[in-house]
């Protein structure tokens, strides 16, 4: 990627345990503004470890995590990182809330305490569910979507932030085929609007074809990062399988 | 029939009533969303026992009870911190302290009748310093809930989503606690210590059945807990009855006929 770009997210041999179970050895990887990382691997390989350190939601690890320059244990550019959880996990159905309030929300991060909401907020807010095709669904219950819907919810949530990243954790879990495509579509087209993406997903062929750059947790356990388009499905799934080692840097 | 308000014990005990009317459902529907509707129960036990010292050692019974609740929503978060995946057990050890307090410490105290007031509410025992007192608590409440409005909301909704976006959680929290104490310290001497976890529950109960966002839940919860508590207080005049009773039964048979009626749609 050409130095002209923005360098967005840089981890430089990160190595992190659970109890005495190594979880991560060894990453690094560097993303510049406008990257797709797709983050593949089998369950327990640390694909939602990672983005939790990346997140800053694990303190205790080794090697370092820079989000826009600055070491995250000095400052956590919250304003500018977008979080998209599974749809599962991320809240409970019943609970009384319209779209509209998910949503605003998250302009926390960029108000701060006390402030009120005014009306380039709700411009801002109008926009990201037009631009995730939510529009007309501003007043119902979260709960009352379909799956899909809720999920495009929750990325119009992060959205509202105005985020340069966007974490994404397995989003396409829990939702029907249908709206799976469309949101695969939704977040490829976020990324070409230049909004950097790191992403876990389960089906590793899909999130393979959008991504420009891939962190491949392969069978000896080391996290191998390579550019995507040097390589072949076929040599992706050797790596994968630990059968070929690749240095991308 | 007598004239309810040609009594000033009465207006005074309405006017308490509304305001507890106001912030038990303020409070109530952070609680609830949260999970969180067991605390009520610790605490207002937390606060007898606070009242039993109160009245043992010549502290005023409310004052007694926002020190001994705020001491057990503390307490709550303590334990709370050595069970982290069974976090409910901090709730019932603290109920449980509450209970075995109020029991050793009532033998202490003179007058049982007082203690029986403020376990099931009183209207006639309201006094001008407990007026102003509950006054002051419930404007602190009302206050800090407007304050933190878009703070409460999100932390209820997605707790881990507020923290990333900067929400101060973990004094947020605390500060729900807090004025969870105060509420149920504000509400035992009309609704009874016994009885305040009720009214925190019941009005956001019913507003969830009927509500259309998180504002208007609170907002009709505010409605009903208001309907509840006059309508209680009327009940208790006209029909002898304690207040806390007749002020939880009201909201119980409410809660009923709207789930019959939206089950029905």
């Amino acid at each position: 990627m050409a130095a002209k770009y923005e360098e967005v997210l840089k981890i430089e041999k990160l190595y992190f345990d659970y109890s005495d179970t190594s979880v991560l050895k060894d990453v690094n990887l560097t993303l510049y503004q406008g990257d797709f990382l797709g983050i593949i691997g089998s369950n327990g390989a640390g694909k939602s470890t990672l983005i939790k350190l990346i997140l800053g939601k694990l303190p205790y690890y080794k090697g370092s995590i820079s989000l826009f320059g600055t070491d995250i244990k000095k400052s956590f550019p919250r304003d500018k990182i977008g979080y998209v959880a599974q749809k599962a996990n991320s809240f409970n159905t019943s609970f009384p809330a319209t779209v509209k309030e998910v949503v605003m929300a998250n302009l926390y991060s960029k108000k701060g305490l006390f402030k009120r909401y005014n009306k380039q907020d709700e411009e801002r807010f109008y926009e990201v569910i037009r631009r995730v095709g939510m529009e007309g669904c501003e007043n119902r219950l979260i709960g009352r979507l379909s799956g899909g819907q809720q999920q495009r919810v929750f990325i119009a949530r992060a959205l509202i932030s105005e985020p340069k990243l966007l974490l994404m954790d397995e989003p396409t879990v829990g939702v029907d085929m249908q709206s799976v495509t469309e949101i695969m579509n939704l977040i490829s087209e976020l990324n070409r609007q230049g909004i950097t993406i790191v992403m876990t997903n389960h089906d590793t062929p899909a999130l393979v074809e959008v991504s420009s750059k891939l962190l491949i947790f392969c069978s000896h356990g080391n996290g191998e990062f390579v550019d995507r388009a040097n390589l072949t499905m076929e040599q992706i799934n050797q790596i994968y399988a630990g059968k070929r080692r690749h240095n991308h840097e | 029939m007598n004239n309810i308000f040609a009594y000033d014990f009465m207006i005074r005990a309405f006017i308490a009533a509304a305001l507890i009317g106001i912030i038990a459902p303020c409070i109530g529907t952070t609680i609830v969303l949260k999970r969180l509707s067991a605390i009520g129960d610790a605490t207002s036990h937390s606060a007898l026992a606070g009242i039993a010292a109160g009245l043992m050692t010549g502290v005023h019974p409310v004052l007694g009870a926002v020190i001994f609740s705020m001491a057990a929503v503390l307490g709550i978060e303590a334990v709370r911190k050595s069970f982290k995946n069974y976090s409910e057990i901090a709730t019932v050890i603290i109920m449980s302290t509450g209970i075995g307090l109020t029991a050793v410490l009532s033998g202490f105290v003179g007058n049982t009748a007082d203690l029986n007031s403020f376990m099931f509410g009183s209207i006639v025992a309201i006094s001008d310093f407990e007026m102003i007192l509950t006054v002051g608590l419930s404007v602190a409440v009302i206050a800090v809930t407007m304050l933190l409005y878009r703070e409460l909301f999100y932390i209820a909704f997605d707790e881990d989503a507020a923290e990333l976006a900067g929400v101060p959680v973990k004094t947020v929290n605390i500060i729900i606690m807090l004025l969870t104490a105060i509420t149920v310290s504000a509400a035992s001497r009309i609704v009874g210590a016994l009885m305040v976890s009720s009214l925190l529950v019941i009005p956001v109960a019913c507003a969830m059945i009927i509500g259309k966002s998180y504002k208007s839940t609170m907002i009709i919860s505010i409605v009903f807990a208001e309907l509840f508590t006059v309508g209680g207080l009327f009940a208790s005049f006209y029909l002898d009855v304690k207040p806390g009773g007749s002020i939880v039964l009201i909201g119980v048979a409410v809660l009923v006929m709207l789930l019959i009626f939206f089950r029905r749609r």
